[in-house]
């Protein structure tokens, strides 16, 4: 089936939010296309009639009394773990638009 | 000394008045300060809080729970408030990252009095079956220092076999659990998914990742996993069943169960001492009682495929929380918050975290999503009703938990589906939810440690804990220690 180009590869790159040089392009094609190339066996197995699976425990809807429990950390404690300046009890993040 | 004992051991002298939980600590930490520099196991050390709540502890004099002053070390995703976690990650170890809050399986283990004496190494974010892609470096096995420790949770596992602590947490997502157990000749379980809160540790793959001790002894896992199982309502997917009392269920009699044997697990290619070493284990069992029945599993070649469809998925979600905000690496100077998250998550993550990343967003992709995730989920299905088919007529299923003893250090260097193959018989279990352990099952010729898996039907930890207790009294592999 698919195989993964070297423009392919920079395209998953850039929506992965990674930054890809051209020499890890030439490295991640070949073992992206040989896991590829190994998950292609579940082409092997007929599901046309098979429900999926997407979690084992078959737990739906777990409901709890809708109370505040506030022993959790404070706004000043997960604040305290950004690398980026607090203004005013928020983050101050590099500009959305350049 | 203090550390050598089991959990069971070291209660007993706890309770007597012979040792102090201030000299159990401090001989952990002896232990640490004098072998980890051979091993690479423990990348955190929470020497000083750890002795000053041993302190705490001995000044109450009050050892009912058995856990009570017992240290412990747990794998770098567990966070613990004031401790580092970091996930074995640059980009979370640039700042240290140093939790406000505990998981829930840490404070379950605090509240009844353990221990936690710091963090141990693991592949970044769990992603990988050697810790070699650990940002702190590989950790070495006990056992044969040129071999690894195996992984994910490869320096628990080795923490543990080296007795720097009398037991330590890991979490198993395909394996992470069991294989490094077996490599290191220890004793660990993967729960059932659902049994043990996955609350406050840094996920992998939501739907597979599991939380589980690695141990000296069986009895030491039961007590253990009875202390931090069960509901909780911030982990939504813990079952609601209530927790059996598992160090009760453990009488040494199997006289009478069945267990399986299933053809698929042992297909050519299959080592030869391996091989030899689960022949054995079964005479054992048969000799204990135990009804031995050939059983087929045959969607079992699919498994591992499956496993790296789901869970690099999953981890291409999960992995979208570390962009430089509210924890971690930071970039200085970007052009704007786009150039910002690149550098920040490039320079951050390793090569294996941007594979599983990369797979997971092109397995997910428009025009991608029916072949590879859906069909997963599917052979999931097969999977799962083949293991429903066979507990229909055995209350336990064999195999062995690798392919071979514990591999070189480099062995598979460059060749990430050759790593992704050293899960073959730990992945079909988690596709099923079911719960499997790893037992001590004797030593290759080079005087490795293997390992016998047990897995069990979904919720029945007892079952196969109890298997596995009746095994180690018949065999006891696993009072062999390693010189270091």
């Amino acid at each position: 089936m698919a195989t993964l180009s070297d423009d392919d590869v920079r395209h998953i790159g850039k929506l992965c939010r990674l930054n890809l040089t051209e020499a890890q392009v030439q490295k991640f094609g070949p073992e992206l296309n040989s896991i590829i190339t190994y998950i292609e066996k579940l082409q092997e197995v007929d599901t046309s009639n098979v429900e999926a699976t997407p979690q084992s425990t078959g737990i739906v809807n777990r409901f709890r009394e809708d109370v505040v429990v506030s022993d959790g950390p404070s706004r000043e404690e997960l604040l305290a773990t950004s690398p980026l300046p607090i203004v005013d009890n928020q983050i101050q993040t590099p500009s959305a638009h350049g | 000394m203090g550390n050598t004992l089991t959990i069971t051991g070291a209660h007993q002298k706890l309770k007597n008045g012979d040792i102090t939980s201030e000299q159990l600590v401090q001989s952990c930490i002896d232990r640490i300060e004098s072998v980890d520099n051979q091993l690479n196991a423990v990348v955190h050390k929470n020497f000083d809080q750890a002795l000053a709540r041993a302190k705490e502890i001995d000044a109450a004099g009050k050892f009912d729970h058995p856990l009570t002053g017992i240290p412990y070390l747990a794998k770098d995703v567990y966070c613990e408030q004031g401790v580092p976690t970091t996930a074995c990650s640059n980009i979370l170890r640039d700042k240290d990252y140093i939790p406000a809050f505990d998981s829930t399986t840490t404070k379950r283990l605090h509240s009844v009095g353990a221990i936690s004496i710091g963090k141990t190494n693991t592949d970044e974010f769990t992603q990988g079956a050697s810790t070699e892609t650990s940002c702190y470096g590989v950790t070495k096995n006990p056992w044969d220092t040129t071999h690894v420790a195996g992984g994910s949770s490869g320096g628990s596992a080795a923490a543990v076999a080296a007795d720097e602590c009398l037991f330590a947490l890991g979490t198993d997502t395909g394996g992470s659990i069991r294989q490094p157990a077996a490599f290191c000749g220890i004793t660990g379980i993967r729960p059932t998914y659902g049994r043990t809160s996955r609350y406050g540790v840094m996920s992998m793959a939501s739907s597979l990742d599991t939380i589980g001790p690695l141990c000296k002894s069986v009895e030491d896992m039961a007590i253990v996993l009875e202390a931090i199982s069960g509901k909780d309502i911030l982990d939504a997917t813990t079952g609601e069943s209530d927790v059996p009392h598992y160090t009760e269920s453990l009488t040494g009699s199997i006289k009478g169960m069945k267990i399986g044997l299933p053809q698929e697990y042992f297909a050519d290619g299959l080592d030869e001492e391996v091989h030899q070493s689960l022949k054995d284990s079964v005479e054992v069992l048969k000799s204990l009682g135990a009804e031995i029945i050939d059983v087929s599993l045959p969607h079992t070649e699919y498994a591992t495929p499956c496993y790296y469809v789901i869970c690099p998925s999953e981890v291409s979600s999960n992995m979208a929380r570390y962009d430089g905000i509210r924890f971690g690496h930071h970039a200085s100077s970007p052009d704007d918050l786009v150039d910002y998250y690149h550098t920040v998550r490039t320079e951050g993550f390793g090569d294996e975290v941007k594979r599983r990343i990369m797979i997971g967003t092109y397995a997910l992709s428009a025009g991608y999503y029916d072949a590879y995730y859906r069909q997963a989920l599917k052979i999931r299905t097969l999977i799962k009703q083949d293991f429903d088919e066979v507990y229909k007529t055995v209350d336990a299923v064999l195999s062995p938990v690798t392919p071979t003893a514990a591999f070189s250090i480099g062995a598979h260097e460059g060749d990430p589906v050759a790593m992704y193959l050293e899960d073959i018989f730990l992945d079909p279990q988690v596709m099923a939810g079911i719960p499997a352990l790893s037992v001590p099952c004797g030593f290759t010729k080079a005087g490795l440690p293997l390992g016998l898996q047990i897995m069990g039907r979904q919720w029945e930890e007892a079952t196969i804990l109890n298997i596995a207790y009746a095994y180690e009294q018949a065999t006891a592999w696993n009072e062999a220690k390693p010189s270091l």
